[in-house]
C-alpha cells in the first residue's frame, strides 16, 4: 500500500478541468480552501496551534528547554523543527522513521522559519557559549488532504506566536515570559496543472501535477525561501506571477495567526 | 508544571475526601467522545478526557505490510500506539520507544479478543492510536477512542472494548487517575471490559494494594468501564443519527 493511488481517470479530469480554469471542488485556480487556526490546543505544549486548511489538519507544538548552543553559535539559541507524518492521518502513510515526505515539509518550514528570522535566537542565548534554550517545533500531521507545506508552517508560526518560555519551570528566570515572534513568514504553495496553476492543491490535485512550487514570504516584503517539488517545471515568468499571488496570499493568511478562519 | 526542581508531594485528598480537582473517589473525569472525525480513515474517533486528548484511526481490513504477517486463516490487528513530543510537560523523543510498543501489544491483544478476525483472512486491520496532550491514562482513553473507531470503520466485534484505570491515592482506591495521582500515588491499575461478557482483555499493575483492596479495584473498574460503555454507545448513536443530534464536528 505504499504507492500513493490515485486513479487515473480523476487525473485525467482534474486536468481537463484545469484547461477551463476549474477544479474538482469548485474553487478557482487563485483560491484557498477555507482555513481556520485554533491558537493553544495543546496545553501541555508551550505553544501549540491546530490548522485546518480544508480537510487538511496539523497540529504544531513548541517546547522550549535548556540545552547546550552549537560550538559555532556560542551565542545563539537552537531551533529544531521536526514533522511527523503519522500513519493515522492518510492511507497511504506507514509507520517507521520519517519518509522524504516528511523530511521535505519539516525542512521547508524549518527553513522559512529560520530565513525569516521569525524568532531572534540570540534572545533564546542564557549564557554564552554554555547555556541556551532549545526551541523544539514539532508538526504533527492529523489529517493529509493536500498541501501539507502551507498548513505546516501555519500551524508552527501561530504557535510560536502563542508561545511561552518556560523560565521559572527551569530556574532560569524569575517568571515566564512570552516568546517574541520578530518576522511571520507564511509559505504559499501552487501546483501546475496543463497550463494553469492553482494554489493551494488538494491531495489529488498534488498527484495529477506537473510541478509543485512554494513560495514563502514575510510581512516586510521579503521572499524568505522556495522549494520546487514534484516532477515538472516551470519557466521564470510563471515563478514571478506566483512570487506575485503569494504575496497576495501571505498578506491575508498572516492575519490568520492569533486565531481566526477565513 | 512538572516535577522539575520541584519534589513536594501534593495533598492528593482533602479532609472531605476529595480528589485534587474536587472528584469524589468513583468519579470519572469529564469525558468527551466524537465518532467519525477523520475523512480518510475508514474509522475514527477523538477523545477528550480530563486533560488528554487522543485521537484513533482505523484502515482496514486492507492488504497486509509488511507481507510476512499475513494470516491464512484471520485478519491480523495491529496497533501503533503513539505520542506527539509535545504532549507532556518534558518533550517526548519522536518515535517508537518501549513504553510505546508494549502499550501498542496489549492493545491489539485486547482488540484481537473481540474482533472476528476469521471473517477477513490475510487481511490487516490497522489501528492508530495519537496522544496528542496526556495527563494519565492515555491507554485507557486511547484503547477507548480505537475502540470507537473500530465500530466506526464497521469492523464486527463482540462487543465494544470500554477501559479506566483504578489506582490507589492516599490509601483510598480511586477511579481514573490523573496524572499527580498517578505520579503520587501507591497503585494504577488500567483495565478494558468486555460488557457483553464481563471480562477483562486489558489489565495492567503497578504499585502495591492488599488483596483486599484489589478486590474492591477491580469491581470500582468495572463499574467505571460500563459508565464508559455508555459514552461510547452514545457517540456512535450521535454519528449514526438520522438527524443529528447535536451540530458541529472537532
Amino acid at each position: 500500500m505504499s504507492e500513493e493511488v490515485v486513479a487515473e481517470i480523476l487525473t485525467t479530469h482534474i486536468l481537463d478541468l484545469a484547461a477551463e480554469g476549474r477544479r474538482l471542488d469548485g474553487r478557482g485556480p487563485d483560491e484557498y480552501r477555507p482555513i481556520t487556526t485554533e491558537p493553544g490546543f495543546v496545553s501541555t505544549a508551550d505553544g501549540s496551534a491546530l490548522v485546518r486548511l480544508g480537510q487538511t489538519r496539523v497540529l504544531a507544538g513548541i517546547k522550549l528547554e535548556p540545552g547546550k548552543p552549537f560550538p559555532d553559535t556560542p551565542n545563539a539559541g537552537v531551533l529544531t523543527t521536526n514533522a511527523e507524518l503519522i500513519p493515522l492521518s492518510s492511507p497511504t502513510f506507514e509507520p517507521g522513521p520519517p519518509q522524504p515526505g516528511a523530511i521535505e515539509v519539516s525542512r521547508v518550514v524549518d527553513r522559512a522559519i529560520r530565513a525569516a528570522e521569525s524568532i531572534d535566537l540570540t534572545r533564546l542565548c542564557v549564557t554564552p557559549g554554555e547555556k541556551t534554550w532549545v526551541c523544539y517545533v514539532d508538526v504533527h500531521v492529523l489529517e493529509h488532504a493536500g498541501n501539507l507545506i502551507d498548513a505546516a508552517l501555519l500551524a508552527a508560526v501561530t504557535a510560536l506566536a502563542n508561545s511561552t518560555v518556560p523560565a521559572k519551570r527551569f530556574a532560569v528566570a524569575e517568571a515566564d515570559y512570552p516568546l517574541d515572534l520578530v518576522h511571520v513568514p507564511i509559505e504559499c504553495t501552487f501546483v501546475r496543472l496543463g497550463d494553469t496553476i492553482m494554489v493551494d492543491p488538494t491531495f489529488e490535485e498534488e498527484h495529477a501535477a506537473q510541478g509543485r512550487l512554494t513560495v514563502a514570504t514575510d510581512e516586510t516584503g521579503r521572499v524568505v525561501a522556495m522549494q520546487k517539488g514534484l516532477v515538472g517545471a516551470f519557466s521564470p515568468d510563471d515563478v514571478k506571477s506566483i512570487v506575485r499571488r503569494a504575496f497576495v496570499h501571505g498578506e491575508r493568511l498572516r492575519t490568520l495567526i492569533k486565531g481566526g478562519r477565513s | 508544571m512538572g516535577n522539575v526542581g520541584a519534589k513536594d508531594v501534593p495533598v492528593l485528598l482533602s479532609p472531605e475526601g476529595l480528589r485534587l480537582d474536587g472528584r469524589r473517589l468513583d468519579e470519572l473525569r469529564p469525558i468527551r467522545i466524537e465518532a467519525g472525525v477523520l475523512h480518510q480513515a475508514d474509522g475514527s474517533a477523538f477523545v477528550e478526557w480530563g486533560q488528554n486528548k487522543v485521537m484513533a484511526a482505523v484502515y482496514g481490513p486492507r492488504e497486509v505490510h509488511p507481507r510476512h504477517l499475513q494470516q491464512n486463516n484471520k485478519a491480523v490487528i495491529q496497533c501503533k500506539y503513539n505520542m506527539a513530543a509535545f504532549a507532556v510537560d518534558e518533550r517526548k523523543r519522536p518515535g517508537l520507544d518501549r513504553r510505546s510498543q508494549e502499550i501498542s501489544k496489549v492493545i491489539a491483544e485486547a482488540f484481537e479478543s473481540v474482533v472476528f478476525a476469521e471473517e477477513f483472512p490475510r487481511t490487516s486491520i490497522d489501528v492508530y492510536i495519537e496522544v496528542l496532550q496526556a495527563n494519565a491514562g492515555t491507554r485507557c482513553a486511547g484503547l477507548v477512542a480505537a475502540s470507537v473507531a473500530l465500530a466506526d470503520a464497521g469492523i464486527p466485534m463482540v462487543d465494544l472494548v470500554p477501559a479506566v484505570a483504578v489506582g490507589k491515592v492516599a490509601g483510598q482506591i480511586v477511579l481514573d487517575l490523573k496524572k499527580e495521582e498517578d505520579n503520587f500515588g501507591e497503585a494504577d491499575l488500567p483495565m478494558a471490559l468486555v460488557p457483553q461478557s464481563g471480562r477483562l482483555v486489558l489489565l495492567q499493575m503497578e504499585g502495591h494494594m492488599t488483596e483486599e483492596e484489589l478486590g474492591r479495584a477491580l469491581d470500582l473498574g468495572v463499574k467505571g468501564c460500563r459508565d464508559i460503555y455508555d459514552r461510547m454507545k452514545g457517540a456512535l448513536r450521535e454519528r449514526y443519527a438520522l438527524t443529528p443530534v447535536v451540530g458541529g464536528s472537532a
